[in-house]
């Protein structure tokens, strides 16, 4: 007889996404199951062997700060931190690791084999379990109370919040949160309508390869690169996934045949060398920071000071460029044997070639994979092209001459889903309970992944328990740009995250993540009590001293006016007051310690907030006003049994795109290419007259 | 940022007496305020009582522009339940134009097409039957301005504007590449170079706005074009009100087989006059490249000149051509009357009857209303005629786009102001020694306010513009 079981939740895949979607719901006390191919090869990094960057780093801290893992677990295993971009403004600071790969793997794996209610199942799944959809009103009314209530007790507790106001800088801060706040309950009352929304199935549960069945009331899709892979290097083709691991070749069958949309992407990844066959002494040796800044806000900073790893750079030349050249004929790619669409952030050394041809020359990183291993990886020559070209292009880069092959480079071709089939709880608009998160998803990266992951885990928990599923707006958090960018925008390409995309990157930073969304992972149930009141304590601390420099006024004195020129900074003409100060740019908070005779010692992390918030003061407050004006249709919620053909003057394109995206908001409505300023106003016109109708 | 406040003539910019500005939002008391001054000087609007009007004038920092009358309307009894503000001033679009401008530069901005309505109704203002018309208001409205805006931007001046946003654009993409990637590509030395660049940029922004002010920017009169089968007289009609020998002129069917433009001011109207290919069914190539762009031209024309052949008998190109320009204003010309009569006008007539349907402009059941003038071309006959029905239209309100033409110009104007000052805070973080990535918001906001007037929006061009030029990534 078959086997059966019954959990909560099925988590599909045990990469960075699934890791953080099964830990989310086990976390939340759901029974969860997390299906993989290889026990193995759990949190497996098959690129590159690090951990955040430009952007990325971001993510890592705002996953973080909602109570995710992949910060903890980078803290615990990594051999190399740089934090990227330090000369340049606070916004776009980014922190990068190295990590122990097979460490990494291994700690994550520690981590899930002891997390209460989680079951680790290597098996592969082959079917989606549904049923259709006949009547969901008694429960979407249940739901609807829940909101109410709960919306009910926020808004005492944000009344008590907000009792105490005082400097404007603290009304800045006030604002970002309350407005973080606003929308969590703007969001549950919608989502609270999504469950009634329009999906026609409802999941049911999974089956795998060898018969059993799991019954859930909820499954996360996580299947990264697996789905139908097949990896190529040159005219050689494999049915694998990365690394050679087994593909996952039924799913696909089963998700076309719900009605899903598929579509295919590839990527490519570059060699890994043996360690002792590479001449270091070639190379400018990269070393990383001196003091290491801890990626979660719950390491301890002390923890993470470790002796650390060197990478290696050094440069293609002409030579490597003329084979390539000479063998482009033979590179899947421009033979036309790939079918997949490629990044094109991400581009092989073939691509960039060819795009750039007037380069003389790229940088090549040889990044080491682990502390307990040879490999080297040399990053910025990914490639498809055939073994021994692979091995005479890899030859002509200065230190790599007599460089022995261990893994060649290959690229990757993989089925994943046009997003556009999810709302921004990641939920499918037409499978009430199905969920995914990661490259399924139609992004690429770690990062990228864990924080889709962990999201789509976090909101199937919620949906399971009756409660309101989260979604972060384009002002909270780059989560929710990466997210709204992937369900509202076309993309054509794998995704990936990038500084620029982010609006208001300025309110959007690493160091402020835990201001950002603390809150929110306390009230989802993922961080602790003791971790959300520091947060509190911290948002104290940080307006009380912005309020006291402001009325601590120092006079044009000569004592003054020879301390100012000390520091490199030009006399008073008037009395001033100390965050005048502190916001020339030749100053900054630590620099007037000789003339602040009352300052009290304060954490570091404390001292940080109160320069930023000084200094970048004027264009904070420009996208603080950007974002009110954002919020505003933002708030508008779009029913989501709303008729667009009912809405005559809406220009046809419009209507179409508004039909397919299903947009949750007026905001995310205007944000669909195609739909104009115009039929914004119609559509807000026509949810005018439909309140009004209903009253 | 896009002020919340808007304002725009409620009025037509024509010469008549009054003139009526209408401001609406948050801050109108306070913007007109800014911008009155009472006679004894010591009247405050913001301290006025809602719904009193007052005795002033308009003043343009020391200039005194404009005897007015002004009204306070405090929400929530307004139109658009928001503060509103009407200033009556002396009528004519030069006054009224100079007005805006002033209330633009002082926080307001240029409403939308139907913004008012929208707004009007968003607040519960009208009625819930009439939803349908506002929604159709607002789409017909801005389809219109948008074409209106693009089509009346002068060819060199679009180009300079594409010109300055592709120059900021790969700015903000060096600089956003140089951020996601800072171990590829160095930002050394790059403050200096922008400085330069934005010093220069804010200098044709200047120059833009120069122009904007003495109206040199958009294309004015009344879009007119000349249609008709070949050979029936369309370019000696053209020539003979223009008094040269402009377009080639012979008597082979399809000479004009492109297309011709001329301004030529007609009783003080003035007439962009377009000469286009003679309509009808052909083979040949390059004939039928001047037909097709007849079609494009008739169909964004404010004015439709038709002249027909009185000497033969309409036939299926002539049906094709009405069924063409039957939803347009038009004039009909029956040309050719010193030849045998083989058309009459009750022909015509009769031929626009059977487009009843389609026929926006035309009165309702009064098809006399086409106008049909009967010329003749080579004897120099019916030209008077032609130009009364101009002038009657014109001053009938039949043709009038002024309003339209003075509005986008100040579209324009305020999205140059805007970008100038986006231009200015980057030179001022250049100044302030800030970090790079603070040039990028500013440079940012420039290229948005500039694709406003060329209709473009911003979407995926950066990311574009980052991949397509600069080699970034692991």
């Amino acid at each position: 007889m078959e086997i059966r079981e019954k959990v909560d939740v099925c988590v599909v895949g045990a990469g960075h996404a699934g890791c953080e979607a099964a830990l989310a719901c086990a976390r939340l006390g759901l029974e969860t199951v997390i299906f993989t191919v290889s026990v193995d090869s759990i949190a497996l990094m098959p690129c590159n062997p690090n951990v955040g960057g430009t952007s990325k780093g971001h993510l890592v801290r705002e996953l973080d700060a909602l109570g995710g893992e992949m910060g903890k677990n980078i803290d615990k295993t990594f051999i190399q931190s740089k934090m990227l971009n330090i000369s340049k403004g606070p916004a776009v600071h980014s922190l990068r690791a190295q990590a122990d790969k097979a460490e990494y793997s291994r700690a994550m794996r520690k981590v899930l084999e002891n997390q209460e209610h989680l079951t680790i199942k290597q098996a592969e799944v082959v079917e989606l379990l549904t049923e259709n959809i006949e009547n969901m009103t008694d429960m979407s009314h249940l739901i609807n109370e829940t909101n109410a209530q709960n919306i009910e007790n926020m808004s005492d507790e944000e009344s008590t919040q907000n009792m105490t106001i005082m400097s404007d800088k603290e009304r800045i801060q006030n604002m970002i949160d309350m407005s973080h706040f606003k929308n969590v309950s703007d969001i549950q009352t919608n989502s609270g309508n999504l469950s009634k929304g329009i999906a026609t199935k409802k999941i049911t549960g999974v089956k795998t390869y060898t018969g059993a069945v799991y019954e859930s009331k909820a499954v996360v899709l996580c299947t990264g690169t697996y789905l139908n892979a097949r990896c190529l290097c040159g005219e050689a083709i494999t049915y694998t996934g990365p690394n050679g691991l087994q593909a996952a070749n039924h799913l696909t069958d089963s998700l076309k045949a719900l009605g899903i949309e598929m579509r295919r992407f590839k990527t490519g990844t570059p060699a890994r060398m043996d360690k002792r066959s590479i001449d270091f002494s070639k190379m400018e040796e990269q070393f990383g920071d001196e003091r290491v800044v801890p990626f979660s806000f719950s390491t301890n900073p002390d923890d993470v000071q470790i002796e650390q790893a060197s990478c290696w750079l050094t440069y293609t030349n002409e030579k490597t460029h003329e084979i390539i050249r000479q063998n482009l004929d033979r590179s899947p790619i421009y033979a036309g044997i790939i079918e997949g669409t490629g990044p094109r952030y991400c581009p092989s050394i073939e691509d960039k070639v060819v795009k750039f041809a007037d380069k003389e020359r790229h940088q090549v990183f040889i990044e080491p994979e682990g502390l307990h291993t040879n490999e080297m990886y040399v990053g910025g020559m990914s490639s498809s092209l055939p073994e021994d070209v692979q091995l005479a292009m890899y030859r002509t880069v200065a230190g790599l001459e007599n460089c022995k092959i261990v893994r060649n480079a290959y690229a990757i071709e993989y089925d994943c889903i046009n997003p556009d089939q999810l709302y921004p709880t990641l939920e499918f608009k037409d499978i009430s309970g199905l969920f995914s998160g990661g490259q399924f998803n139609g992004s690429s990266g770690y990062e990228e992944a864990a924080a889709q992951g962990l999201i789509a885990g976090i909101n199937a928990a919620l949906f399971i328990q009756g409660r309101e599923q989260i979604v972060l707006d384009r002002s909270q958090a780059y989560i929710g740009v990466l997210i709204d960018d992937l369900v509202t925008k076309e993309n054509f390409e794998p995704y990936r995250m990038m500084t620029s995309r982010a609006e208001y990157r300025l309110l959007l930073r690493q160091d402020n993540a835990d201001l950002r969304l603390r809150k929110i992972g306390y009230e989802v149930g993922l961080v602790t009590k003791e971790q959300y009141d520091y947060v509190c304590r911290k948002e104290e601390m940080i307006s009380a001293e912005i309020a006291r420099l402001e009325n601590i006024k120092v006079g044009a004195n000569r004592e003054m006016q020879e301390f100012l020129e000390s520091k490199g900074s030009t006399g008073l003409k008037t009395a001033a007051s100390l965050v005048e100060l502190i916001s020339r740019p030749e100053l900054s908070y630590e620099m007037l310690s000789e003339i602040d005779k009352d300052r009290k010692p304060l954490p570091a992390d404390v001292i940080e907030q109160v320069n930023i918030n000084i200094k970048y003061d004027g264009y904070i407050k420009r996208q603080l006003k950007q974002v009110e004006q954002y919020k505003k249709t933002e708030k508008k919620k779009i029913p989501p049994d709303i008729d667009y053909d009912d809405i005559k003057s809406l220009r046809l394109e419009a209507r179409q795109k508004l039909k397919k995206f299903k947009p949750i908001s007026v905001g995310q409505a205007s944000r669909i290419s195609g739909v104009s300023p115009a039929d914004v106003s119609v559509l807000l016109v026509y949810l005018e007259q439909r309140n009004r109708d209903a009253r | 940022m896009r002020s919340d406040t808007i304002a725009a003539a409620a009025t037509a910019m024509s010469n008549s007496g009054i003139g009526i500005i209408r401001i609406s939002g948050d801050e109108a008391v306070e913007i007109a305020d800014r911008i009155y001054c009472s006679k004894n000087n010591k009247k405050r609007l913001i301290n006025v009582k809602s719904h009193t009007i007052h005795y002033g004038f308009i003043y343009d920092g020391g200039v005194m522009l404009d005897e007015v009358m002004v009204s306070v309307m405090r929400a929530p009894n307004t139109y658009t339940r928001e503060d509103i503000v009407e200033i009556n001033c002396h009528g004519g679009a030069l006054v009224i134009n100079k007005i805006l401008d002033i209330l633009v530069r002082n926080g307001c901005r240029i409403a939308e097409a139907g913004e008012f309505t929208k707004r009007a109704f968003l607040n519960g203002r009208i009625d819930l039957s009439e939803a349908e018309a506002v929604m159709d208001i607002i789409q017909s409205k801005n389809e219109f301005a948008l074409k209106s805006s693009v089509r009346q931007l002068k060819g060199a001046v679009s180009d300079k504007i594409s010109k300055l946003r592709s120059e900021i654009l790969h700015e903000i993409a060096f600089i956003e590449s140089a951020l996601d990637d800072p171990e590829h590509i160095s930002l050394d030395g790059f403050s200096a170079k922008l400085g330069e660049e934005t010093d220069r940029i804010c200098g044709d922004l200047e120059k833009l706005i120069g122009s904007a002010d003495n109206g040199r920017v958009l294309k004015e009169g009344i879009n007119t074009v000349i249609v008709g089968k070949p050979n029936v007289g369309k370019s000696s009609f053209l020539n003979l009100i223009l008094g040269e020998d402009r377009a080639i002129v012979t008597n082979v069917a399809g000479t004009t087989r492109d297309v011709l433009e001329e301004t030529v001011i007609l009783n003080g109207i003035s007439l962009n006059i377009v000469d286009t290919a003679g309509i009808r069914d052909t083979d040949d190539v390059i004939e039928k490249i001047g037909v097709d762009k007849a079609r494009k031209y008739a169909n964004d024309a404010d004015l439709i000149v038709y002249i027909a052949d009185a000497s033969k008998s309409l036939d299926d190109d002539d049906d094709e051509i009405i069924g063409m320009i039957c939803c347009k204003k038009i004039i009909v010309l029956l040309n050719k009357t010193d030849l045998e009569q083989a058309v009459s006008e009750k022909d015509i007539e009769e031929k626009f009857c059977g487009r009843a349907d389609k026929m926006t402009y035309m009165s309702e059941n009064n098809f006399s209303a086409v106008r049909i003038i009967k010329t003749s071309v080579k004897e120099k006959k019916g030209i008077e005629e032609f130009e009364n029905a101009i002038k009657e239209m014109f001053f009938n309100g039949d043709i009038d786009l002024n309003d339209e033409v003075y509005i986008t110009n100040q579209r324009h104007k305020e999205a140059l102001i805007e970008a100038l000052d986006s231009m200015r805070m980057v030179r001022k973080s250049i100044d302030d020694d800030m970090p790079e990535d603070f040039y990028s918001i500013d440079l940012m906001s420039a290229y948005a306010a500039l694709g406003r007037i060329i209709g473009e929006e911003v979407g995926d061009d950066l990311v574009e513009e980052i991949f397509s030029k600069f080699c970034i990534g692991k």
